[in-house]
C-alpha cells in the first residue's frame, strides 16, 4: 500500500547570527490512510515546525531546504505551484492549532468564518452553505449548532472554540488532519471531550491524523504509530504498544521514567539531567549524548543512523547499532 | 497530632464588578467557604481546573488579595488582622513560588540580587555574608554558585524556577505555597524540579501548599490532597485514597480524564458534559450538579448545598458519597 504521506529528509533552516540554524534537521515520516501517527517531544524539538512544513507554512525567513521531500497522495508537495499548494491546504490536509482563541478571528461570527471556509473549498448557494456550516458544528458536538453560528469566539468556552476550529478544518473534507497540541490549552476534563471527538471523527471519516503532542498519556490510548523527536530529528519510531513496552532510545526511556503517573502506586520519578538544547547550540554527534547516561565515545562525534530493532520499530542510537553489527 | 501550622476556615473571596461598567452583574465568587489545615512539615496538594479558585486561594493566604470573609490562622495568629511588623514577619514565614518563573523575576536583577533581596529586607544576615548565603542557596537548588551574576533571560525555564525556589527559601520560611510551579516546564525538567521540592521538604521540614492542575504531579509530593471545584473543596483525603478510591463524582471524573501513558491500561473514561460553569453564577445546591453523572443525583443536589462530611479517612462534599462505587 502506498502511504498517504511520506516525508523524507525534511529540513527547515532559519538564518541565525552565526549562520543557518536547523530546528528541523532530517525528519522522516510515513503515514497511511486512516492512520493516527503521533509526534512526541519536548518544546523546541521541531515537532510543530514539522507540521507547518508539511503544509509549506514555514514562517519566513525560514525555509525548507533542498533535499527535503514531502510526498502526499502521489503528489510532490514541494514541487507544487503556490496556487496548487493552496488547494491542498484545507481540502486535502486540514490543520488544528493549539490555541483556539488566536486561531479564530475575534470580530467575525463563528458562522461567518465557517461559511468563508466552506466557500473557499466549494461554491454553493447561500442557504446550502449555512446548512452545511450548522451540520459541521453538529458533527463536532457543539450544543445548539444553528444558534451558535451567530456567536462570536469570545462567547464560547475554550473547549467549544477548539470544536469550532476542528469544524473549520473538516470543512474541506481533508484526508489528513494535522493536529498541533490540540488539547494542551484545555483543562483535563475538556481535553477528554476533544480527544474523544477526534477519535470519533477519525473513525467516521477514515481520516488520517498527525497528532503533535508533548504528552505520552494522550498518545497511548489512540495512536497507531509514534515518532519521538529530539533536537530536530525523530530518534525513535515504533508502533505505539512497542514504544511503551520496549522503548529503545535512552531519551524515550528517560521521558517515560520522568513522567509522574496515576496508574498504580506512587513511584519516584527519575528526571533526565540537563536541559533541552536550543537549535543554535545542538551538540555534536548524537544530540542527546550530553544527557545520556550510556553515551559511548562515538556518540560524541557521529550521528547514529537509523537501526531497525523490531518490525516497524527503528531507533537512531549507537547502543543499538553496536548490537546489530555482527 | 501537633497544632496545625496553617488553619484556613470558611475563607471566602468575591470580586465585585466596577459599578460604572456593570452595575447589575453579580460579584464573582472565587472562594466560597474553603476550610483546611496544614500541619508543620506537611504538604497538602490542591488540584482543580482553571478558574476553580486555586490561585486566588494561594494569593489570599499570603495577603496578596484580601479575603471577603473567613479566618486564616498561622501558628494560631490571625493573618487577616496582621499589620505592620507582624504582617512582615508573617510574610517571611510564608513564601510563594509562582507558575511562570520568568514574569516572577525582575529582568534587571541578577539571580544573586533576586535571591538576596528578601534576606536584606528581613535583615537576616549582615551584608558581608550575603554572597555566601546566595551561593549556598544556589547550590541547594542545584545551580552553580557562579550563576549569581547572571540575569533571568540567561537561564532556561527549569533553572529560572530553581531561582524562584531559592528566592523563597532565602528567608527561611516554614510554609511554602507553590502555585503551579512545574506546569510551564517540559517533562524531563519538570521531574527535576518536583524531586528538588521533595528533597527540600524532607531536609528543611518545610510545610507546603502545592497547587497544580495535574493530579499525577501533586501525588508525587503530597500525602494529602484537596480537590477544588468552583471555589469549594469537594474532597480532601489521603493521596492514596483520592487516587485509588475517589468518593466525589468530580474527583472520579478528574481522575478518569487524566491520560494514562500506557496503551494497555487505558481506563474507562468518564467524559463530563459541558464546561465548568462561571464562578459568577451562584447556584443554591451542589456546584457540580449540572455536570454530575452520579446515578443517585436528585432534586436535593440542585436545592441543597452538600456540607463536607467525614467518610472513612476523607472528607467529601456530596449528598450521595456513600453510594459512590470507590
Amino acid at each position: 500500500m502506498t502511504p498517504l504521506l511520506e516525508v523524507s529528509n525534511l529540513a527547515v533552516a532559519f538564518p541565525g547570527p552565526t549562520g543557518m540554524v536547523r530546528p528541523v534537521d532530517g525528519v522522516n515520516l510515513v503515514l497511511h490512510a486512516g492512520e493516527l501517527c503521533a509526534l512526541v517531544g519536548e518544546s523546541g524539538c521541531g515537532k510543530s515546525l514539522t507540521a507547518l512544513a508539511i503544509l509549506r507554512l514555514v514562517p519566513p525567513p525560514g525555509r525548507i531546504e533542498s533535499g527535503s521531500r514531502i510526498q502526499f497522495a502521489g503528489t510532490d508537495l514541494l514541487a507544487l505551484e503556490p496556487e496548487a499548494m493552496r488547494r491542498v491546504r484545507g481540502r486535502q490536509i486540514g490543520m488544528v492549532f493549539q490555541d483556539p482563541m488566536t486561531s479564530l478571528n475575534p470580530v467575525l461570527t463563528i458562522g461567518h468564518q465557517l461559511r468563508e471556509t466552506i466557500l473557499v473549498h466549494d461554491s454553493a448557494p447561500r442557504p446550502a452553505v449555512r446548512e452545511r456550516a450548522a451540520a459541521l458544528l453538529e458533527e463536532v458536538g457543539l450544543p445548539d449548532p444553528a444558534g451558535q453560528l451567530d456567536a462570536y469566539p469570545h462567547q464560547l468556552s475554550g473547549g467549544q472554540r477548539q470544536r469550532v476550529l476542528i469544524a473549520l478544518a473538516l470543512a474541506g473534507e481533508p484526508d489528513l488532519l494535522l493536529a498541533d497540541e490540540p488539547t494542551t490549552a484545555l483543562d483535563v476534563t475538556v481535553q477528554a471531550q476533544i480527544l474523544e471527538l477526534l477519535d470519533r471523527l477519525r473513525a467516521a471519516r477514515r481520516m488520517a491524523i498527525l497528532l503533535v503532542t508533548h504528552d505520552f498519556g494522550v498518545v497511548a490510548g489512540r495512536a497507531d504509530q509514534v515518532g519521538v523527536m529530539y533536537a530536530g530529528r525523530i530518534v525513535e519510531r515504533a508502533p505505539t504498544r512497542a514504544l511503551f513496552r520496549q522503548p529503545a532510545h535512552p531519551y524515550t526511556r528517560g521521558l517515560l521514567a520522568a513522567l509522574p503517573r496515576l496508574d498504580g502506586p506512587a513511584e519516584p520519578i527519575v528526571p533526565i539531567p540537563g536541559n533541552v538544547p536550543v537549535p543554535a547550540a545542538w551538540p555534536s554527534g548524537c544530540r542527546f549524548h550530553p544527557r545520556c547516561a550510556d553515551a559511548l565515545p562515538r556518540c560524541h562525534t557521529d550521528y547514529p543512523s537509523r537501526t531497525p530493532v523490531a518490525d516497524g520499530h527503528t531507533v537512531s542510537c549507537w547502543l543499538h547499532a553496536e548490537t546489530a553489527e555482527p | 497530632m501537633s497544632d496545625p501550622l496553617l488553619v484556613v476556615d470558611q475563607l471566602a473571596k468575591s470580586y465585585r464588578h466596577p459599578r460604572r461598567f456593570a452595575p447589575d452583574r453579580p460579584p464573582v465568587e472565587a472562594l466560597r467557604g474553603v476550610s483546611f489545615t496544614i500541619a508543620p512539615g506537611e504538604t497538602l496538594g490542591l488540584v482543580g481546573e482553571s478558574g476553580c479558585g486555586k490561585s486566588t486561594l494561594a494569593r489570599t493566604i499570603v495577603r496578596l488579595e484580601e479575603a471577603t470573609a473567613g479566618r486564616i490562622l498561622f501558628r494560631g495568629q490571625s493573618v487577616r488582622d496582621a499589620r505592620g511588623a507582624r504582617l512582615r514577619a508573617l510574610r517571611q514565614e510564608m513564601q510563594i513560588v509562582f507558575q511562570d518563573p520568568y514574569s516572577a523575576l525582575d529582568p534587571r536583577m541578577t539571580a544573586g540580587e533576586a535571591i538576596a533581596e528578601g534576606i536584606v529586607i528581613h535583615r537576616l544576615a549582615p551584608r558581608r555574608e550575603l554572597a555566601d548565603r546566595v551561593a549556598a542557596l544556589l547550590q541547594e537548588v542545584g545551580l552553580d554558585p557562579g550563576a549569581a551574576r547572571w540575569y533571568p533571560h540567561q537561564f532556561s525555564g527549569g533553572q529560572r524556577q530553581r531561582i524562584g525556589i531559592a528566592r523563597a527559601l532565602a528567608v527561611r520560611p516554614s510554609l511554602l505555597i507553590c502555585d503551579e510551579p512545574v506546569s510551564a516546564l517540559d517533562v524531563s525538567v519538570q521531574a527535576q524540579v518536583v524531586n528538588l521540592l521533595a528533597d527540600l521538604q524532607r531536609d528543611r521540614r518545610l510545610a507546603c501548599l502545592f497547587i497544580a492542575h495535574d493530579l499525577a504531579v501533586v501525588r508525587q509530593l503530597a500525602r494529602r490532597i484537596a480537590v477544588m471545584y468552583l471555589g469549594r473543596l469537594v474532597e480532601v483525603g489521603p493521596a492514596a485514597e483520592i487516587v485509588a478510591a475517589p468518593r466525589h463524582p468530580y474527583t472520579q471524573a478528574l481522575l478518569s480524564a487524566a491520560p494514562v501513558p500506557d496503551p494497555d491500561r487505558q481506563r474507562q473514561r468518564i467524559v463530563l458534559a459541558g464546561d465548568p460553569p462561571s464562578p459568577a453564577v451562584v447556584a443554591p445546591g451542589c456546584a457540580f450538579a449540572p455536570r454530575c453523572f452520579h446515578p443517585r443525583k436528585d432534586t436535593r443536589c440542585a436545592a441543597e448545598r452538600p456540607v463536607p462530611r467525614r467518610l472513612g479517612t476523607s472528607e467529601v462534599a456530596c449528598h450521595h458519597a456513600e453510594e459512590t462505587g470507590g
